[in-house]
């Protein structure tokens, strides 16, 4: 055994959870999920950010990185397809809330599902011709297509061009919880309740048949296909749902900010998002959680970062790759798992 | 709507040859690095990005000429532009290497997979693109007036200026000499013999480090010679100009053929055209999705482009 397999973290955390019973399970869970939903209450502490607010740095970037980084994560992760225009999903997704938000009596919680429909609508219809194709050529039309979404909003009317649209509503509240401008705790709580129903939808999907085709996909695509996987549908699937996550998640960021422009969905949204899948641990739920966390509060915390953080982010993405590809928390390693019951047995 | 296409067919025409020209070059950087390795460089744009920049340091640091100076003439006009010409590409080329040593090499060594490279390929492009933006503060820099705009002549009632004859002459020239670097060089034998068959010409003794290094230093040349004739007829840089320029050459890169380089010609041209006529009739804002919508359509119903090889047959 290798002096690095000691450090890896996420065989760590797999033994300590499969070893675990049930009820010792749902100890864990839910000591964890009441943990993070404590976090906004540790802003006095060593946690505090000198420039933002800390509990609106832990809704935008941190919880919506998380989120959009698990929806990035199934189409590059899960199935390895590289989407460099993650960010048109999230505008369709915010220039849906603040179109219908502004225009219809319809609230946050009604238009989510519009704003999920169509940006997998998009996905579908900028994946039918793409995703027949080789890797790289996704990955340059939809590095286009993410410019493109931009380019219209910015040059149309109904989106009101450069000056953006103001006066989007904020979610109704929900019993004795108010959303506000200045405390974003409630917001900061449904963000991790949407993300809890990603990791829960990616989980599932993973042990199943789209999970399963996604990796034959991701191992060996003409293998796949030769083994009967319809390989084209399951990409398009993937790249769809991802799509899906990246729309909720602009639902939200509207009609958290109030105010969306175009110049808040450029391409550096997309590579941001990619750094955290790709820091974190290309596939794995965990590794990609604790990147986007890391990747999205440093350059709040950390002020010389926040000048330069796209071209920290780039340089991340080059080390990480030739140093460290599987990233900081790397993928559950299936192989290494069996040879370790074999020898057990 | 079509009176201005009408209007101005000619004079459009002209510009369309003209950045057609800049297209050729810059989707040569793409072809041909993807000939060699059949991946994309999606760095290319920055590389022609950095090449403009050579361009500006050379007329206004080395020759010391401002926007408001007056224009140089005769010999010395020629000696700055050539200067300027070579050092672009020279800063182009060696930015070029540059990506291939950090971005490419080490990964290729290790024989990873596709998407470790295309990562690491973004992020050497969004790196660079970073620094530069650091460095000019985010602001768009002019260029010096070197060369007066004289129009030389008027046809059809379309203004022939000089920069669009130089631009289009010069890059002429470039191309016709890359593409007999490509045919008739040993180099350029074997640069041919790696993208047909890497291991076949691995086991002739081809070194493939060097012709990959040697692909990148040529694809950026070309380039460079792109970011020179940029400046020449548009007079500014900018930071971010890669990204649109660069995704119109792949889009021309495509629609010729990828990895062709004589698709790249005929590509770059009509892709020049296409986009001065379409912007004529939509209006210029529209430019860049004219563009990505030719892409997507190409994608779709020619994949192959105009010259190339099947792009489905060599799937990762």
């Amino acid at each position: 055994m290798k002096i690095r397999d000691y450090f890896n973290l996420r065989d760590w955390g797999a033994t300590l959870w499969e070893n675990a019973s049930r009820s010792k399970r749902i100890v864990i869970a839910i000591s964890s999920v009441i943990l993070v939903g404590l976090l906004p209450f540790a802003g006095a502490s060593f946690l505090a950010t000198p420039i933002a607010a800390y509990d609106a740095v832990l809704v935008y970037p941190v919880g919506v990185f998380v989120l959009m980084a698990l929806g990035l994560n199934i189409v590059v992760g899960k199935s390895g397809m590289l989407d460099l225009g993650y960010v048109a999903f999230f505008a369709i997704g915010a220039y849906t809330m603040a179109l219908m938000g502004t225009h219809t009596g319809l609230n946050t919680w009604e238009i989510m599902p519009f704003g999920i429909g169509f940006a997998m609508l998009a996905g579908v219809l900028l994946g039918l011709p793409t995703l027949r194709l080789r890797g790289d050529y996704l990955a340059i039309v939809t590095l286009g297509f993410g410019e493109i979404v931009r380019l219209v909003v910015l040059n149309s009317t109904w989106s009101k061009g450069p000056n953006g649209i103001a006066n989007i509503p904020m979610p109704p509240d929900i019993g004795p919880l108010k959303f506000k401008l200045d405390d974003q705790k409630v917001f900061f709580w449904v963000v991790v309740i949407m993300i809890l129903l990603t990791i829960w939808m990616i989980r599932r999907l993973s042990v199943r048949r789209p999970g399963r085709a996604w990796e034959a996909i991701r191992q060996d695509e003409d293998a796949a296909e030769l083994m009967g996987v319809p390989t084209l549908k399951y990409k398009i699937w993937s790249f769809t749902l991802g799509a899906a996550v990246g729309g909720a998640a602009g639902v939200l960021y509207a009609s958290k900010n109030l105010f969306i422009a175009p110049e808040m969905f450029t391409l550096n949204v997309s590579i941001l998002i990619l750094s955290c899948v790709v820091f974190g641990g290309i596939g794995n739920i965990w590794g990609v959680v604790v990147g986007a966390t890391i990747l999205g509060y440093l350059p709040d915390r950390i002020r010389f970062i926040s000048d330069a953080r796209l071209f920290v982010f780039g340089t991340v993405l080059v080390v990480v790759m030739n140093f460290r590809p599987d990233g900081l928390l790397p993928r559950k390693k299936r192989e290494k798992a069996i040879v370790k019951r074999e020898v057990n047995a | 709507m079509f009176a201005v296409l009408i209007d101005q067919f000619w004079s459009l025409t002209i510009a369309g040859i003209a950045l057609g020209f800049i297209y050729v070059l810059i989707s040569l950087g793409y072809t041909m690095v993807y000939g060699v390795l059949r991946m994309i460089n999606f760095a290319n744009s920055e590389i022609f990005m950095w090449g403009t920049f050579g361009t500006i340091i050379t007329s206004r640091d080395l020759f010391g000429y401002t926007q408001t100076s007056e224009p140089a003439k005769g010999f010395k006009l020629a000696l700055v532009l050539l200067v300027s010409l070579l050092m672009s590409m020279l800063v182009a080329g060696l930015t070029a290497v540059f990506v291939e040593f950090v971005a490419y090499r080490r990964l290729r060594a290790k024989g990873t997979n596709r998407l470790a490279t295309l990562i690491s390929a973004i992020g050497i492009s969004i790196a660079l693109q970073e620094l530069m933006r650091l460095l000019t503060h985010s602001r768009p820099v002019g260029a010096p007036r070197v060369l007066e705009k004289i129009i030389l002549s008027e046809v059809w009632g379309a203004n022939i200026r000089l920069d669009t004859v130089i631009t289009i002459i010069a890059a002429a020239i470039i191309y016709f000499i890359l593409e007999r670097f490509i045919k008739l060089s040993r180099m350029g034998k074997a640069i041919r013999a790696v993208s047909q068959n890497e291991d076949a010409a691995k086991l002739m003794g081809v070194n493939l480090n060097r012709v990959i290094t040697t692909t990148f230093l040529v694809g950026g040349l070309a380039t460079g010679a792109a970011g020179f004739f940029y400046v020449t007829v548009f007079e500014y840089t900018k930071f971010n100009i890669g990204f649109t320029m660069g995704m119109a050459a792949f889009t021309a890169a495509v629609l010729g053929g990828i990895g062709n380089i004589r698709g790249a010609f005929f590509g770059g041209l009509t892709l020049g055209l296409l986009e001065v006529y379409a912007s004529a009739i939509l209006g210029t804002q529209w430019k860049a999705v004219t563009v990505f919508i030719v892409l997507v359509l190409v994608l779709l119903f020619k994949p192959n482009g105009l010259f190339g090889e099947a792009v489905q047959q060599t799937r990762a």
